[in-house]
């Protein structure tokens, strides 16, 4: 591909290489230390002496006679059942993904198979819902949920993530949909589909690689999710990201700070695998919006 | 597609959003000019023969609660709560006006008012942070596209990890790092020989460590998507400009970016979005002290044991207006170009 003439000189490449390790080590090395840190006591981690003591684990050393101890994920998964919070976590995720890939999917393959003024007008609206901050919408939640007794339980919870979710994911499998060729539900319509049949028939059997990568951006939203999980679970309803929020408040009194790190840590996990398993499909779902503009 | 079979293919997915965002907005509008009710106040006279008669208030209870159920909405306010003193405060900034003798004065005035500073914030955040995650993204693709193609993949899964991680757990990471006990607190100490540095103490550390985290979040999108347009790089032209004697600089910036210039449009308007609802890293930084935003701001009045549901939605509406005013440029053009087509 690159021609010689084209080929960097030893100088830039040298700066460039410099650039890119600095990048990784910004990207990538918050994680590995704390996942390193977790293991260790507070006054380790968080060490006012001297700062090797991370490395080393001097405290840890001396309270636990090694230089690990799994204390804190005992603290956050057994004493405070940070597995629970888990537990909700996934169900929210597994129903948030299901439900909007299923409207989605019929919405998206609608807007990208009628020509008339009205799709334009509903993207854009849904353009318009994508830029709103999804706390501004959550007081208008506060009042019916109160007054139904919705307030609380992940049902409601899983709805109004699938509803902040649809914006996106419609943009998202319109733009898959338009790059799937009109011709194959026409010509299955000629042959006497109706247009759900030539959908069911035809579109289904091909769309599943834009549909794997929008399930993909809906999980993320949904296990990303601070703003409506923290205002709308209960107590003891609450997903992770909230539950460890809520560890912020009380821990760092009582001086638990480690529950806390391996709660954090734990709930990395998944999202590192996500990426180690499905990187092509995050990369080529985030500039399919972008190329199509 | 007939108007009919479109309308059942889109009624789920429309009437999620209606339901759960459109209607929402209306709630929200509804609720920011009703106030809760006052409690009804009642007056009792004791008689005592020796001492002789005063008169107590008291609340009286019953007639609280039945007209709290009566009009469950409150009492209709009109804008009066989107003029006091936690949010526009009119009267307060027509009091600074006249009071201060310069615009500087007068600025500072206003930043003692709580909505004017988380305004401040988010918009000193979203302008500050858009232009830096677009230029990092810019020199880590042009970085990583000059890679040998075995590291390219390595380099963008740690690169996704800042982006794909749930921002209040990145908060968090970072926070740590850069507490004053922490591993990158310590060094900064050192590096500034100040044993105080403390981000806790310092408003202007804080909104340097959160914008830090801001661009830490976002480059990788920005990376990704100019990596996918240097892939599509006409190599035609590049050629042409390398014959005509241009430098490797002129290059990149008389082809590359010209090429690159609808995907950076593109960033912009996805991250000015995003990054206006910043809300995650003042609550993981435990920031509130010295940075709030417009989206902490609601969520400050939601939480806890009263929830002021009227004052969040007011905050709510001038944040919605808000956007609106951020989008107005955006959505004027793709009507222009929608008119252009049809």
């Amino acid at each position: 591909m690159a021609s010689r003439a084209q080929r960097l000189p030893p100088g830039l490449r040298i700066v460039l290489i410099g650039f890119i390790i600095i990048w990784l080590l910004m990207a990538a090395f918050p994680f590995f230390w704390t996942l390193w840190g977790s293991f260790k006591v507070e006054l380790d981690f968080f060490s006012i002496s001297n700062w090797t003591n991370a490395l080393t684990g001097e405290r840890t050393q001396a309270e636990y006679g090694r230089a690990f101890t799994g204390a804190g994920y005992h603290g956050s998964w057994v004493q405070e059942e940070f597995w629970r919070h888990v537990i909700n976590t996934f169900i929210v995720c597994f129903f948030v993904v299901l439900t909007s890939l299923t409207i989605g999917t019929l919405g998206g393959y609608a807007l990208s198979r009628s020509g008339y003024r009205y799709t334009f007008w509903l993207l854009i609206t849904a353009l318009i819902f994508r830029a709103m901050p999804p706390i501004t919408l959550v007081a208008g939640y506060m009042l019916p949920f109160f007054e139904w007794n919705l307030w609380g339980i992940l049902p409601t919870t899983i709805i109004v993530l699938v509803a902040i979710n649809q914006p996106f994911t419609l943009w998202m499998l319109h733009s898959f949909f338009q790059n799937i060729p009109k011709e194959l539900d026409e010509s299955a319509k000629v042959d006497g589909c109706t247009q759900f049949q030539a959908f069911r028939h035809v579109i289904i059997p091909v769309m599943w690689p834009g549909v794997i990568t929008t399930g993909l951006f809906s999980f993320l939203l949904a296990y990303n999710d601070f703003a409506v999980t923290t205002m709308l679970l209960s107590e003891n309803n609450r997903t992770m990201v909230p539950e460890i929020a809520a560890y912020l408040g009380t821990t760092y009194t009582e001086g638990n700070v480690m529950f806390a790190v391996a709660a954090v840590v734990s709930a990395t996990v998944p999202l590192f695998l996500l990426v180690m398993l499905f990187q092509r499909q995050i990369v080529s779902g985030l500039t399919a919006g972008a190329v199509k503009g | 597609m007939r108007h009919k079979t479109f309308f059942w293919f889109i009624l789920p997915t429309a009437t999620a959003m209606l339901l759960f965002i459109a209607l929402p907005i209306v709630s929200v509008l509804i609720q920011s000019v009703f106030a809760p009710h006052e409690a009804v106040l009642r007056e009792v006279e004791n008689c005592t023969p020796l001492v002789g008669c005063t008169t107590e208030t008291t609340i009286d209870h019953d007639a609280t609660r039945a007209l709290r159920e009566a009009q469950p909405m409150g009492r209709f306010v009109g804008f009066e709560i989107f003029i006091d003193r936690g949010h526009l405060a009119f009267s307060e900034v027509a009091e600074a006006w006249s009071a201060s003798d310069g615009l500087g004065g007068f600025a500072d005035q206003l930043a003692n008012l709580p909505f004017y500073r988380a305004m401040a914030f988010t918009l000193t955040f979203t302008f500050v942070v858009t232009p830096l995650v677009i230029a990092l993204g810019l020199v880590i693709a042009l970085a990583v596209n000059a890679l040998h193609v075995r590291l390219k993949g390595l380099a963008i899964f740690f690169s996704l990890l800042p982006f794909i991680i749930t921002p209040l757990i990145g908060a968090l990471v970072l926070f740590w790092m850069i507490d004053s006990r922490g591993v990158l607190g310590s060094a900064i100490q050192w590096l500034a020989g100040d044993p105080d540095l403390s981000l806790k103490a310092s408003t202007g550390l804080m909104w340097v460590a959160l914008i830090t985290y801001g661009v830490w979040h976002s480059a990788p999108f920005a990376f990704v998507i100019f990596y996918a347009g240097l892939q599509t790089l006409p190599m035609d032209q590049i050629e042409a400009a390398q014959i005509d004697g241009a430098t490797r600089w002129q290059r990149v910036r008389y082809v590359v970016i010209p090429h690159l210039m609808p995907l950076v449009t593109f960033v912009a308007l996805i991250q000015i979005m995003d990054n206006f609802r910043v809300f995650e890293p003042i609550v993981g930084f435990n920031a509130s002290a010295h940075a709030q935003s417009l989206s902490w701001f609601i969520y400050n009045d939601l939480g806890g044991e009263t929830r002021q549901l009227s004052s969040a939605s007011a905050s709510s509406v001038l944040t919605i207006i808000g956007v609106a005013i951020l989008l107005s440029p955006v959505l004027v053009r793709t009507w222009r170009d929608f008119k252009k087509k049809t």
